[in-house]
């Protein structure tokens, strides 16, 4: 299965012209006009429908496939949240429309702001942040602004545990920071020892996952806050892994001064073949007056923005506007769906389907990363042993699994783990799919015991065979041309 | 339970197989006095009837009214196919196509949608996309920073007719890392920039200069004298467009006698609706030089196992999840469902109808613009040639006018009087090609009542 490009099948003089709007001649000065029509596709609607719709068909999906994407929280997105949210009102509404002709919309972001203050035990919400790693941003930059509206200049150093997502410490880059990396033990949990080393007097702060990377929660959370805040540090929590937590336990009650949280994870939001996201951001007492903005305010006479003149210490803004809008009306949608009880649920199956796949891949004979630990909403699988002894390694695994129709889990993260699979199977799924992949996985280890060339040369039966990435980075195709 | 679907059965076998007790024991490594007890301001649970009745009842509160405001997003119309396809579960919920052979689909079409932006914007090469125009030009920012290896200084020039909220927004995300923004102020007679300006700072080490073109009065601006003034000068150039306006205007790549060195914008234009402002998707291309400066997913295509053509994620040796602290940005997430919605409106419309979108928008602001200034106490602030936005001077404060003219449901305008008070009562207003002759009567008929009364 294979689909030519668009541009191979454009045509002169072709076009969808139902789609034009009347004739008019554009005035430009001569010196400003384009002389040469840009090379887009000429195609009729019917052949542009085909081919976007049969490249569709290419992907696996949630809609389609299992798709246990550790760390990426590949939950069921449900429908009615893309319905609603584009009501022919909210996507019609400017950004800058005024404040009396968006009470609606306002109202929804005012109300999703304090549901996820509620949820996560913070202070404050700004919904701005376009995506985690801007919400990552966001929060080391009031550390910073925190630290620097005291005086305390010296503050530039972020501890970050090795387990850590890559945009931890690009992130900590980014803000003008120097990274710190800290060991984890065996068991899965953050070096104390070696955390109360690299505190002190340049401390800014410490960026954490819990439940971490390792897919165990972190079980010294009150002594590393306790410490950290000892040493005049301030704690970010990376929301991640929230959906294993959700209605359990509470970033703010855990001791973090500040928080993002994936929307398009815990909440739900589509992830779209790579975004949008949205990174909305929580903060404590401390960080309330550097919140960037803006941020949906209730006065006597309705809601409104707060801008640059109510937040005089901000961060500043991170968007032209105010962030991914349409994201936060699924997400806040998907909220009111689950109500109080689902809200906790969540985490609850999330945990289940966790443990149960875990147990039942052991039971089959695959090495868990930490077996003498609980499971959050996600666990790692080591095909060490494999790799040794019959010569696959985890790709091998993860190549084969789609040809069984299951999306891979997570490969090589987190790079502690040699040869691992991030397996997270979030609470949408029911037990029949997972033990499908139990089997999958039993069939895959026998066939690399038996021929375990058809794990090396997986996949077989996908729209393409495994792709020669060092020739894609050495002769780089990154745009059509045509032949001449 | 909304979304789980596990029988009290399953639930049974699956403790059985973990050995757990009860569910509430997978939670035991959690210390007690951490656990949340209960979610008090959480609202009880609506079903979907109820939440869609919920949702129509705050959508009707802001009801539909006709919008005039561009400033940075664009309200045009939207091919039925392009939120059709887009919304197919295929793409809505696959995610970044880590796994290539499960994302031919993706990556396929992200190669297509790199392929029209090197072609629109005339430069080499893309990415496939960041999150938007405003973030897009702090991203060229740290970009021409990297790239200009001879530039010490971090020092970018922006004239005052730039975005003046994108140039906010590049301040706070460039902040940590030195960069200097110098804003340099517009002609106040032609509300363009002045390439003569510039010479104040021959000589100086400046890593880039910034051009939004239309500026953000929706004017042109001397995109050639600037662009050569910079490369005489060591700077490189970084081009702030939108990508309609390509179709009629100029591409960056042929600016000046080289051509600019980034292009960035807010790809909204092209078949993503306003939505509260967003999502959208910020694009950025270059010359191939600098392309292992870009930040964000790249899209290459090379051959399988068999010498079959394939798609794949490549360079991400520039990429935060290889290179974590040393990381070109710490951008994972991009807009790809946006980009998708970008690229299929393009195949619909293709150049020809991106033109005709283009002059359509221009020939009703023309009108707007027309129908306006003929009530009193309302002028054309800056005549030149433009685009489809203009800045209007009123004889009165902006804010009341705009509220005044909500309540006869018409979004007027954008209020500049915050960022640029030395233009005194001044109005940015927008028509695309979805503002229909009749419309523009009317808010010209409302304009009149508001302005003369009082």
């Amino acid at each position: 299965m294979s689909e030519p490009l668009i541009f191979t099948q454009s045509r002169s003089g072709r076009s969808a012209a139902g789609q034009y709007p009347h004739e008019a001649a554009a005035r430009v000065p001569e010196k400003l006009r384009r002389k040469k029509p840009a090379a887009l596709p000429e195609v009729s609607e019917l052949q542009a429908v085909r081919h976007f719709t049969r490249l569709s068909q290419l992907n696996f999906s949630i809609d389609t496939h299992f798709y246990p994407l550790g760390s990426c929280t590949m939950k069921y997105n449900p429908r009615a949240c893309n319905q609603f949210a584009m009501l022919p009102e909210f996507l019609g509404r400017h950004p800058l429309a005024p404040d009396a002709v968006s009470q609606g919309f306002l109202e929804c972001m005012f109300e999703l702001q304090e549901m996820l203050k509620e949820v996560t035990g913070m202070k404050g919400v700004s919904l701005t942040p376009m995506a985690g790693a801007q919400g990552e941003f966001a929060g080391v930059a009031m550390i910073r602004a925190y630290h620097r509206a005291r005086g305390d200049l010296e503050r530039n150093e972020i501890i970050v545990p090795d387990a850590a997502h890559g945009t931890n410490p690009a992130t900590a880059t980014m803000c003008g920071c120097v990274v710190i990396e800290i060991p984890s033990l065996s068991n899965g949990d953050i070096d104390v020892d070696a955390l109360k080393q690299s505190l002190g007097p340049k401390t800014a702060g410490i960026m954490l996952t819990n439940p971490s990377t390792l897919g165990v929660f972190e079980r010294r959370i009150q002594e590393v806050a306790k410490l950290v805040h000892e040493a005049g540090g301030l704690l970010y929590y990376d929301g991640a892994n929230l959906n294993a937590i959700l209605g359990k336990v509470r970033p703010g009650d855990m001791g973090f001064d500040v928080i993002h949280m994936n929307l398009h994870k815990t909440f739900s939001t589509p992830h779209g073949g790579g975004g949008p996201g949205s990174g909305a951001v929580g903060v404590g007492q401390r960080l309330l007056p550097f919140m960037p903005i803006p941020v949906v305010a209730r006065q006597e006479n309705g809601y409104r923005w707060l801008d640059e003149r109510d937040v005089p210490q901000t961060i500043g803004r991170l968007s032209a506007f105010m962030g991914n809008a349409g994201v936060l009306l699924r997400a806040y949608i998907y909220m009111l769906m689950l109500g109080r009880p689902g809200m906790q649920r969540v985490a609850e199956y999330a945990a289940l389907n966790a443990n149960y796949l875990l147990a039942r891949l052991r039971a089959a004979g695959f090495d868990a990363a930490y077996p003498q630990r609980r499971a959050s909403h996600e666990f790692i699988i080591t095909v060490k042993r494999q790799a040794k002894e019959l010569g696959v390694n985890a790709m091998d695994f993860a190549k084969r699994l789609l040809d069984f129709g299951f999306h891979a889990p997570t490969t090589y993260f987190p790079l502690l783990v040699p040869e691992c699979l991030l397996i997270e199977p979030t609470e949408t799924e029911a037990k029949q799919d997972l033990d499908g992949f139990v089997e999958a996985m039993i069939a895959i280890q026998r066939e690399a015991e038996q021929e375990p060339q058809k794990l090396k040369g997986a996949p077989h039966t996908l729209p393409v065979r495994r792709l020669d990435d060092v020739r894609a980075a050495k002769q780089l195709d990154l745009a059509y041309v045509e032949a001449v | 339970m909304p979304f789980i679907p596990h029988t009290e059965d399953d639930v049974r076998e699956m403790l059985a197989a973990i050995g757990a007790p009860n569910i509430d024991a997978l939670f035991e490594e959690i210390p007690a006095a951490l656990r949340t007890r209960e979610l008090t301001g959480i609202p009880d649970a609506l079903t979907e009837m109820e939440v869609g009745r919920l949702m129509r009842s705050r959508a009707r509160k802001d009801g539909t009214p006709i919008n005039f405001i561009g400033a940075g997003a664009y309200e045009h119309h939207i091919p039925a196919a392009v939120w059709a396809i887009v919304t197919r579960g295929e793409f809505y919920s696959a995610y970044t196509p880590y796994q290539a052979e499960a994302s031919q689909g993706t990556l396929q079409l992200l190669y297509e949608y790199q392929t029209m932006m090197t072609r629109l914007t005339g430069m080499q090469v893309s990415n496939a996309s960041l999150y938007d125009g405003a973030s897009a030009l702090a991203e060229a920012a740290l970009m021409s920073v990297r790239a200009h290896r001879r530039s010490k200084s971090a020092r970018i020039l922006v004239p005052a007719s730039v975005n003046p909220t994108y140039l906010s927004v590049a301040r706070a995300i460039t902040e940590g890392q030195n960069v200097k923004f110098d804003v340099l102020p517009y002609a106040s007679s032609s509300g363009t920039f002045d390439p003569g300006s510039l010479s104040a700072f021959e000589g100086q080490d400046i890593t880039a200069v910034v051009i939004q073109h239309p500026n953000f009065f929706g004017l042109f601006e001397d995109v050639d004298a600037i662009t050569d003034w910079a490369h005489a000068n060591g700077s490189l150039v970084i081009a702030v467009v939108n990508p309609l306006s390509l179709a009629i205007l100029k591409p960056p790549g042929e600016w000046g006698s080289k051509g600019v060195d980034i292009v960035v914008g807010e790809g909204q234009p092209l078949g993503v609706p306003l939505s509260s402002g967003g999502p959208y998707f910020g694009f950025m291309t270059a010359r191939m030089e600098h392309v292992r400066q870009m930040p964000g997913r790249i899209i290459g295509r090379t051959v399988d196992l068999d010498g079959k053509p394939g798609f794949t994620l490549t360079l991400q040796a520039r990429e935060q999840h290889i290179r974590r602290s040393k990381a070109t940005s710490n951008i994972c997430t991009n807009q790809g469902l946006l980009v998708t919605a970008a690229t299929i409106y393009m195949s619909l419309l293709g150049s020809k109808g991106l033109e005709r979108v283009a002059a359509a928008s221009q020939t009703q602001t023309d009108k707007l613009i027309a129908a306006l200034t003929r009530i009193d106490g309302v002028k054309l602030a800056f005549t030149g040639p433009r685009f489809h936005e203009a800045v209007l001077r009123l004889n009165k404060p902006v804010k009341p006018v705009l509220a005044a003219l909500a309540e006869r449901g018409i979004v007027g305008g954008y209020d500049l009087s915050n960022h640029y008070p030395e233009l005194g009562h001044a109005l940015l207003v927008c028509a695309t090609e979805m503002r229909t002759d009749g419309e523009i009567e009317e808010y010209a008929n409302a304009l009149r009542e508001v302005t003369s009364d009082g």
